[in-house]
């Protein structure tokens, strides 16, 4: 399973001269997607005779984010972490992630039958196209919006969000690659004993681009097709009216604001 | 010297943060009025190991018996979010499990150290009686031998937990009156025939956490059931007190902090004068001075875990860290009903419950005058 470390969006702020994200004293977390499924691969280990593996890339400190995973009960986890891997956009990412995905397989002779859980999408670049990207790297099934799966032997039978109201149960073959949703479980806290095992007994694996074997034209941003020209913050145009008052007294003036202003 | 946490302390204290805020916090004010820890929150402590912190994992423990920087640190953000959790779990660990672990024999740890650490039962240290308070010499529950078994008759009271508690280390006199040598300590389940649990106390803070009197009327209790030697009871009781005095200097030091994050937040918000009172050097003294004391109380709290795990002589630091932890904890929720105003003396807001909950810091295990004693006593000994 991939995970990722973010910053905490609710700490984020943004600094009103240059209009970027300030990093500094912003505490990183796994990203919330992520963890639910994390606590999908968990409840998964606990039900089946499954082992489960995070993965994830980014700065050494990214290492953190995967003691906690570690601390939740995965029984392993490697860190893609390269000066080489920097400014990868979501196509470099998925190459990258892909090409550690086969290497880790290939050790652990379950190149047949394997199972990637991902969070739909990070809420720092909340683009959600990595996911779809790492399935086609791998060309294996994508079945993305999972809500709720059951595993057996070498099927998955999982119900796909489909609009807002609908639900659609897809079943495949493995291997195969799902990504989940925030609403999918509530994500368990780490226990003591698990930290302590995260940092006393379990290692972090850290591959680098030789690791892999990368190409470097498809790494980081040599490999990127895409460009970020700009960021910035939506412009407010428009003051939010706050009303005030009883239920009835709030309707009534509702309704004068959207007259006057020729809603009907 | 290194002042910073390692990654794994970092990680404990943001993880016991995180789910403290979340299954403690929000019941912390209906608990301290119903005076009882919420059924949720007692399924999930266990399931987060919080009653093993300092129990090897063999036991069914988190792991993190040479870790008492670490076992501070959860005390203390488990006592920010409730102190009543914190006065609870401190001393389950300090003063009744981790004395199992580290003075226990093989077989007590068998038979009672895994229940208590995994939470299956709660621990009591009990040495308050009627009579025997500041003065724990004068314990006059006794233990009279028969055959291979010790009777236990006598009264303890005041003891944290004591009514929810099984497994009991209860301080029992077997000798001659006046002579300290002559006290015992001994293991007792709760299930023993003749014991019973007496009057549970209505007290002024820490209110969810139990403090019950406990009645024994013949109680046989095991010979193997003594906790290290015989008659070596009142300084066995005094090892396991130094423990358990980080653990609720560590607690103080959370419900301090608890009290100093709650002044920040609302000397910025609230609004008198047509500005936040936080501009008024009246609130920024007072905000100054319960951060210092609340980070002194910490360090002193660090330090005495440091010497403790080091293997070096920690029992006037960890009276220090008590002592200091406690009235740092009492200076910040004075000064956190101050600057609340006429809010801080409401129920609505927590730092009126902070505020009893501190005082009570001051007083159990070893009042402020006792630490002072024992401090005093030390540097007169040793020299300053």
């Amino acid at each position: 399973m991939c995970i990722k470390q973010v910053p905490g969006v609710s700490e984020v702020k943004i600094d009103p001269k240059t209009n970027t994200l300030v990093r500094e004293g912003v505490k990183s977390i796994i990203n919330p997607n992520d963890r639910n499924a994390l606590e999908l691969a968990l409840t998964l280990k606990e039900e089946h005779k499954v082992e489960v593996i995070a993965l994830s890339m980014g700065p050494p400190q990214a290492e953190e984010a995967l003691r906690e995973a570690l601390a939740m009960g995965i029984d392993r986890a490697f860190l893609l972490s390269d000066r080489a891997f920097a400014g990868a956009d979501t196509l470099a990412t998925s190459h990258t992630l892909a090409l550690a995905i086969k290497k880790i397989l290939k050790e652990f002779n379950s190149e047949e039958k394997y199972l990637i859980i991902c969070g739909a999408q990070a809420v720092d670049g909340d683009t959600g196209q990595v996911p779809p990207e790492l399935a086609e790297e791998l060309g294996i099934p994508q079945i993305t919006y999972v809500q709720n799966i059951e595993l057996s032997e070498d099927k998955i039978v999982v119900e796909r969000k489909f609009r807002a109201t609908e639900i659609v149960v897809i079943e495949t073959k493995l291997p195969a690659l799902i990504s989940v949703l925030i609403d999918i479980n509530k994500p368990r806290f780490p226990s003591m004993v698990g930290i302590m095992k995260a940092y006393e007994k379990a290692n972090v694996v850290y591959f680098d681009s030789n690791a892999l074997n990368a190409d470097k034209s498809k790494i980081g941003l040599n490999g990127s097709m895409t460009e970020v020209e700009k960021i910035f913050f939506p412009e407010r145009k428009v003051n939010p009216i706050m009303i005030e008052g009883s239920a009835e007294e709030i309707v009534q003036k509702l309704c004068q604001y959207l007259k006057n202003d020729k809603v009907f | 010297m290194d002042f910073s946490l390692n990654e794994k302390q970092k990680m404990l204290k943001k993880i016991t943060r995180d789910f403290a805020e979340e299954y403690l916090v929000p019941v912390a004010k209906e608990s301290d009025e119903k005076q009882e820890l919420d059924e949720t929150a007692f399924q999930k402590m266990k399931e987060m190991n919080y009653f093993g912190i300092c129990i090897p994992e063999e036991f069914g423990g988190a792991g993190l018996h040479n870790d008492t920087i670490g076992f501070s640190i959860v005390i203390e953000e488990i006592g920010r979010a409730d102190a009543a959790w914190g006065i609870t779990i401190a001393v389950h660990n300090g003063v009744a499990a981790y004395p199992i672990y580290k003075y226990g024999t093989e077989d007590q740890k068998q038979r009672f150290l895994t229940d208590l650490a995994k939470g299956n039962k709660v621990g009591a240290f009990c040495l308050t009686e009627p009579n025997a308070g500041s003065d724990a010499g004068g314990v006059q529950l006794t233990a009279v031998k028969d055959g291979d078994e010790y009777i236990l008759n006598g009264t303890k009271i005041f003891a944290t937990s004591g009514g929810i508690a099984k497994t009991l280390l209860v301080v029992a006199k077997t000798g001659e009156k006046d002579s300290r040598r002559q006290m015992t300590v001994f293991i007792v389940d709760a299930d023993t025939p003749g014991y019973s649990v007496g009057v549970k106390e209505d007290k002024l803070g820490v209110r969810a956490s139990n403090t019950s009197e406990l009645v024994f009327e013949d109680v046989r209790v095991p010979q193997e059931n003594i906790l290290g030697d015989y008659g070596e009871g009142f300084k066995m009781a005094l090892k396991i007190l130094d423990f358990g005095r980080i653990g609720i200097a560590a607690q103080c030091v959370g419900l301090g902090q608890a009290a100093l994050e709650a002044s920040v937040k609302y000397s910025n918000e609230r609004v008198q004068f047509g500005k936040p009172i936080g501009r008024f050097q009246g609130v920024q003294w007072k905000i100054a001075d319960m951060a210092c004391a609340v980070e002194s109380a910490r360090l002193f709290t660090y330090k005495a875990a440091y010497l403790h795990d080091k293997g070096e002589d920690y029992g006037m630091a960890s009276s220090m860290a008590k002592l200091v932890a406690s009235e740092a904890s009492m200076l910040a929720a004075h000064g956190a009903v101050q600057i609340h105003g006429g809010y801080g003396l409401m129920k609505a807001y927590p730092v009126e419950r902070y505020f009893r909950d501190a005082k009570m810091g001051e007083i159990y295990e070893g009042t402020s005058e006792i630490q002072r004693l024992v401090i005093a006593g030390n540097l007169l000994r040793k020299g300053a």
